[in-house]
């Protein structure tokens, strides 16, 4: 039997760079003499731990930015249409995202002197991991456990991990490859699920109804 | 003995009191000193008032401590916060002769805790320049600014800029305030004590005998803003709302309640204009509370239908998240840190004129249930960002990342 799962919990604590752009073009430059890859991370990832009532339509900040406070609809829906899971690494996301911004500013309706009265604000995040002192020992328990975690755990477990883990996946598709090959149907069904576009609550709801699926029809 | 926590932990939950001990055990011991300019009034002495108890308790040998001067160093430091906000403030030589003098005073009666602390927080401009006189120093610096520097008036931020470049970090209430530093720019948004006396649950029979006392008719609504008196705060343009909202509600009254803090020499003068505006209204209380009024201020922000904060600048705006845990919806000025709380038609509304506010006031007081549901809103907002529990993990965080030099991961199993 492998190890026990360890169910973490994180919270995160934010850093601002000191930069900002109060124009397109500046956002664009800041991004160009940028290689902190956690600034894509915070912009892109970091939002779901994040408070909000308002735009899930808008997962990123750079899309939320360009539609409160640029009012650029079009540039809006581009940047929100990115999917950061689609990048393995985030100097590639950032390079999409100044290839969406270069686009929209070559566009002959595009305004150059739009000058947002709230600049977009360059941040990056540290993470700190608690540990819960729950620990799964067999796939059954699973379900049960899933439905209880924090929104931090599953924060930690299925979007954290993209940047930990070796084959950039959630922690529990890696954890259950580890025990054994015949749950290679449940961590392609895990792996499957769109982190990108549900909130943590969700992401935990979809979770638990595979989970519980797979093991109510006993077992692997 | 951890009695503090485990009251937290009813209101927090286990989780989170779990995590700020995680967090401090690999301080326990340490020596921890904060320091800053008053011990009574505004949010910074509130606020530690509330933390340091709580750091001790997790093991940390936390201190505070309160810098003294004459009347010419408030007048200058006075000078340097309303300049941070962005006032055209000229300060002569001879008032930041004063000022550096001062500090160099305060740091020599220090200078021993200053020294074999490990880690200092500075708090504000006015003890700014300790770290320079403190050439000896053991631990870790950090400054941390409760104001909205977002636009500061140039020539005081660069005197006063020298002064910080020296710290390990330093700390921002939101990312808009945060000036470029050669270290890391920690965003902490600042919090409330729900167990304190300000925030704490009240009997009706308390809050009858404190409208008894102010005059006030339950059956009428009742209009709330309670903050020094300041004009950042702009209580005169809540005058002119209220005025404009009576027009439709004759019953409507206004409490403008607060304080003075001791390092602010200009509120007697704010206060005597508000008065004078005010002009006699027999439906308008203004209320010059003691330092130790939180039990009333409690319960004015609790019989207030609306609160209100229209600042003009706000670093934070403490009592706006103390509202919104009384489950009030709250009508504050579109900047700083009242963007971050007040989410516009949310938890209350965002206004940039005293005739925003008028419109808002009147919207709210004919739809009734809208108060009920911004207010629920918000105090669970509050619930989850803006209680000390999470202040205390973020700066728990901070200390371990400073101390340990990490960039990123911070793991505590």
């Amino acid at each position: 039997m492998a190890e026990p799962f360890a169910v973490l919990d994180c919270a995160l604590i934010s850093v601002a760079t000191g930069e900002n752009a109060h124009t397109l073009r500046e956002l664009r430059d800041r991004l160009m003499n940028t290689d902190d890859p956690g600034i894509m991370y915070y912009h892109f990832w970091d939002a779901m731990l994040r408070p909000r009532f308002v735009d899930p339509e808008f997962q990123n900040d750079f899309s939320a930015w360009a539609w409160h406070d640029l009012h650029d609809r079009r540039l809006a829906e581009r940047l929100a249409i990115v999917n950061p899971a689609d990048f393995h690494y985030m100097d590639d996301l950032r390079h999409k995202v100044i290839d969406v911004i270069e686009d929209r500013m070559e566009e002959p309706d595009f305004n150059p002197l739009i000058h947002v009265e709230y600049p977009f604000f360059l941040m990056r995040s540290q993470i700190v991991v608690f540990d819960t002192g729950i620990r799964i020992e067999h796939p059954e328990e699973m379900p049960q456990r899933i439905e209880k975690m924090s929104a931090g755990s599953i924060f930690y477990h299925f979007i954290d991990s993209r940047r930990r883990t070796e084959s950039g996946e959630n922690d529990f598709s890696e954890w259950l490859r580890g025990i054994n090959s015949q749950y290679t149907d449940l961590t392609d069904k895990i792996a499957a699920i769109d982190p990108y576009f549900n909130s943590l609550t969700e992401l935990r709801n979809q979770l638990a109804t595979i989970l519980k699926a797979q093991f109510a029809k006993g077992g692997a | 003995m951890a009695e503090m926590l485990d009251n937290y932990a009813m209101v927090a939950g286990n989780d989170v009191i779990n995590h700020l001990r995680q967090l401090a055990e690999p301080l326990k011991g340490m020596k921890v000193i904060h320091v800053n300019s008053t011990k009574e009034g505004g949010g910074v002495a509130e606020i530690l008032h509330n933390l340091i108890p709580l750091k001790q308790e997790l093991g940390l040998d936390a201190v505070w401590h309160v810098i003294s001067g004459e009347s010419e160093f408030y007048q200058c430091t006075k000078k340097m916060h309303n300049a941070l906000q962005g006032n055209r403030e000229v300060i002569s030589e001879h008032l930041l002769n004063i000022y550096e003098q001062t500090n160099q005073t305060n740091f020599e009666a220090l200078r021993n805790d200053l020294q074999t602390a490990d880690i200092v927080f500075i708090h504000d401009p006015q003890p700014a320049p300790l770290l320079d006189f403190c050439t000896r120093r053991k631990g870790k610096w950090i400054w941390r600014c409760h104001i909205d520097a977002s636009h500061p008036y140039r020539p005081v931020w660069k005197y006063l800029r020298r002064f910080i470049f020296g710290y390990d970090a330093s700390i921002w209430s939101l990312p808009d305030f945060a000036r470029p530093m050669p270290h890391p720019l920690y965003i902490i948004p600042p919090s409330i004590d729900p167990l304190s006396d300000k925030n704490c649950e009240l009997s009706p029979e308390e809050i009858d005998m404190i409208c008894t006392e102010f005059q006030l008719y339950r059956n009428h609504p009742i209009l709330v803003q309670i903050s020094r008196f300041d004009r950042f705060k702009d209580p005169v343009g809540v005058i002119e709302s209220y005025r404009l909202a009576k027009v439709f509600n004759p019953r409507l009254q206004l409490v403008l309640a607060g304080g003075g803090a001791t390092d602010d020499p200009e509120g007697a003068e704010v206060l005597a204009e508000v008065r004078s505006s005010a002009n006699k209204d027999a439906d308008i209380h203004i209320l010059l509370l003691p330092p130790d009024a939180h039990r009333t201020v409690n319960a004015l922000q609790r019989v207030s239908d609306i609160t209100l904060q229209k600042s003009i600048r706000e670093g934070f705006g403490l009592t706006v998240t103390e509202a919104m845990w009384k489950g009030k919806p709250v009508i504050g000025g579109n900047t700083g840190g009242i963007r971050r709380q007040v989410i516009n038609h949310h938890t209350g509304f965002l206004v940039n004129t005293p005739e925003g506010a008028a419109l808002r006031i009147r919207y709210l007081l004919t739809h009734k249930d809208k108060i009920n549901e911004m207010g629920t809103k918000a105090r669970a907002y509050v619930r989850e960002n803006f209680l000390l529990t999470r202040h205390l993990r973020e700066y728990l965080s901070l200390m371990l990342a400073v101390i340990r030099g990490t960039r990123e991961r911070i793991e505590l199993y």
